[in-house]
């Protein structure tokens, strides 16, 4: 009698580690700094914050200042931020039967990155490269988005029934080049707004406070929800969209739910964190390796790993080289482009 | 059970499927052969709902554009010519996603659809091979697990395009074995397209030969598998013999 396997999906044994991951770079991202902290003290402050918890940390007040006000708002972005790019990523890569697609090779972020730069570079000058962002910021990331995602669709089609993973991904090139250089452009006409876009482009995270949190909160939340609930339908097109249909499915309704929610997650990120490449290829793949193809599982793990993956790396970016910062999209690119040219050769691309 | 009226099918601006009339029987199995671009597949694909069409296609007497999606897929099966095989899904999970039409939005598959997979997979013999990755399997155990999948769905009627089309004889004559066997046991109705005539013709109840998106010819093996129908259509010179289950039909040279 052979066992019968179980059938794909999210394996209990998983979901804790990504859990463990999530608390873990949690309490590390708290505690680590120019003011070093215990952990196990980190650890009980933490659980005070959370309502009816009542425990005695043995912080100073200094320095569960430190705690609620600078870092866990920092760490909390860092791991919204990365569920999301992860999350799009592994939505991406799905929708469109790609291994190689990612929110940044699509020209999804620097939409985003064009749309936050407008809204950036068109509201009068403050001068302050730490102010708040505008609350418009991530609605206006998401329409750069969107138009972004749409574009390399209708580019990377242009060939007709020719689209396959390698045209779509130079169409998101092309797309990228040909929205950085309106972004550029943007700039040039808008001098007065350089420093502050710039110091939004390589990450706001090092500025992060709970406005920022709360800004992408809703999104992130909106963008989850839909790219979990389409997590069968997602297996489902992996046999490709005519057997979708014969399966009673409706390919081209989920594919474009998918797009959007996805490229509206991207947005929420980028407009909180600037562009940080790679989290988006290097979670999903990772899992994808080993846990399975199943989008059962690697949807609701990228949430989790992709969130615990960024806030770990920042927590890299703001120590090796303290007291200085290294921007965490340099980190990350550092990580990503030798894992990329692994997937390629890995053959993931036919 | 299938009933087409004057089907007609558009695809990028031009008439593929011209009118056509079928009727295959509940229980029968119905074969469609013609030339290459004749509008075989393209037939199949629109009885099975994928595709567009003008005209009236019945499936079991319910008119196929008044079938939801769902109710659709639990009532006709297709077996694509070259189905997409997922890098690294096992092949329980491939044959689990015939299960999708019975899983509502949100949920997971249910004991009852675990139980359908594993008897479609023991009446395949399928059973030994469940935990291995569908990309690693040979030809014919791959077309079994296909049809594992398509049975899974539990429709009563089974549309097959070029179902032995990427096997060797051997495997050619154990697939459709195995579908005739299934046919009888689970009362299913096929119609399919083949390119090899003279299989077509064993295993069909009736053939419809079909050239330029019409019906030329229709009815039983020897009716349909003529020297001079196979001459008109083809093109070709062929010798028709009897190979004692049936025509057999060989290319002669001119």
């Amino acid at each position: 009698m052979i066992r019968a396997p179980r059938p794909a999906g999210l394996r209990p044994g998983w979901l804790a580690g990504g859990v463990f991951a999530v608390l873990v770079a949690l309490v590390a991202g708290v505690a680590f700094g120019p003011v070093a902290l215990p952990p196990a003290g980190v650890a009980a402050a933490l659980l005070d914050l959370i309502p009816g918890v009542r425990i005695h940390s043995g912080l100073s007040p200094r320095e569960t200042a430190i705690v609620t006000e600078l870092r866990l708002p920092r760490v909390v972005l860092g791991l919204l931020v990365g569920a999301m790019l992860a999350l799009a990523g592994a939505a991406y890569q799905g929708v469109f039967r790609n291994p190689l697609a990612d929110p940044h090779l699509l020209g999804v972020a620097a939409g985003a990155g064009l749309g936050v730069t407008a809204v950036i570079a068109f509201r009068p000058a403050t001068g302050d490269a730490t102010a708040e962002l505008p609350i418009g910021v991530p609605l206006a990331a998401f329409l750069g988005a969107i138009a972004a995602v749409a574009l390399t669709w209708v580019l990377g089609g242009a060939g007709g029934r020719s689209r396959t993973p390698a045209t779509l991904i130079l169409a998101g090139v092309a797309v990228s080049a040909f929205l950085a250089a309106a972004q550029t452009f943007l700039l040039q006409r808008h001098i007065e707004s350089l420093r502050e876009v710039y110091s939004w482009l390589l990450g706001r995270l090092a500025t992060a406070g709970w406005h920022d949190v709360l800004l992408v909160l809703p999104y992130a939340a909106i963008t989850a929800v839909i790219v979990l609930s389409q997590r069968r339908e997602l297996d489902v097109l992996t046999v490709g969209d005519e057997e979708a249909t014969s399966l009673g499915l409706h390919p081209q309704r989920s594919r474009y739910l998918l797009i959007a929610a996805a490229s509206l997650g991207t947005a929420a990120a980028v407009s909180v964190s600037g562009l940080i490449g790679f989290v988006g290829i290097i979670v999903p793949h990772t899992l994808r390796l080993l846990a399975g193809p199943s989008h059962r599982s690697i949807l609701p793990l990228s949430v989790l790993f992709g969130g615990a993956f960024l806030a770990l790396t920042d927590l890299l970016a703001r120590t090796v080289a303290s007291p200085a910062e290294i921007p965490i999209g340099v980190v990350t690119a550092f990580l990503g482009a030798p894992f990329f040219a692994l997937v390629l050769r890995r053959g993931g691309v036919s | 059970m299938i009933s087409a009226r004057g089907l007609r099918v558009r695809l990028g601006g031009s008439v593929i499927v011209d009118g056509v009339d079928l009727d295959v029987a509940a229980g029968e199995w119905v074969t469609i052969i013609g030339p290459n671009g004749a509008g075989k597949s393209t037939v199949l694909r629109a009885v099975g709902g994928l595709l567009p069409f003008s005209g009236s296609v019945g499936l079991d007497g319910t008119p196929l554009d008044r079938l939801p999606r769902r109710v659709r897929a639990r009532t006709v099966a297709t077996v694509a010519q070259a189905p997409v095989v997922p890098p690294g899904m096992l092949v329980l999970d491939y044959v689990l996603l015939g299960r999708t039409p019975y899983i509502p939005a949100l949920g997971r598959e249910s004991a009852s659809d675990l139980a359908a997979v594993e008897e479609v997979l023991a009446a395949l013999d399928l059973v030994r091979l469940r935990s291995r990755r569908l990309d690693t399997l040979s030809g014919g155990e791959r077309q079994r697990v296909f049809l594992a999948r398509a049975l899974a769905q539990g429709g009563r009627i089974l549309l097959l395009d070029e179902p032995t089309s990427a096997l060797d004889i051997g495997h050619q004559q154990e697939v459709l074995d195995l579908i005739d066997r299934l046919r009888g046991e689970r009362g299913l109705t096929v119609l399919a397209t083949m390119h090899d005539l003279s299989i077509a013709g064993e295993y069909a109840d009736r053939m419809v030969l079909l050239a330029g998106g019409r019906v030329v010819a229709a009815g039983t093996a020897w009716e349909v598998l003529t020297e001079e129908l196979l001459a008109r259509h083809y093109r070709v010179r062929v010798k028709v013999i009897d190979g004692g289950r049936g025509p057999l039909v060989v290319p002669v040279r001119g």
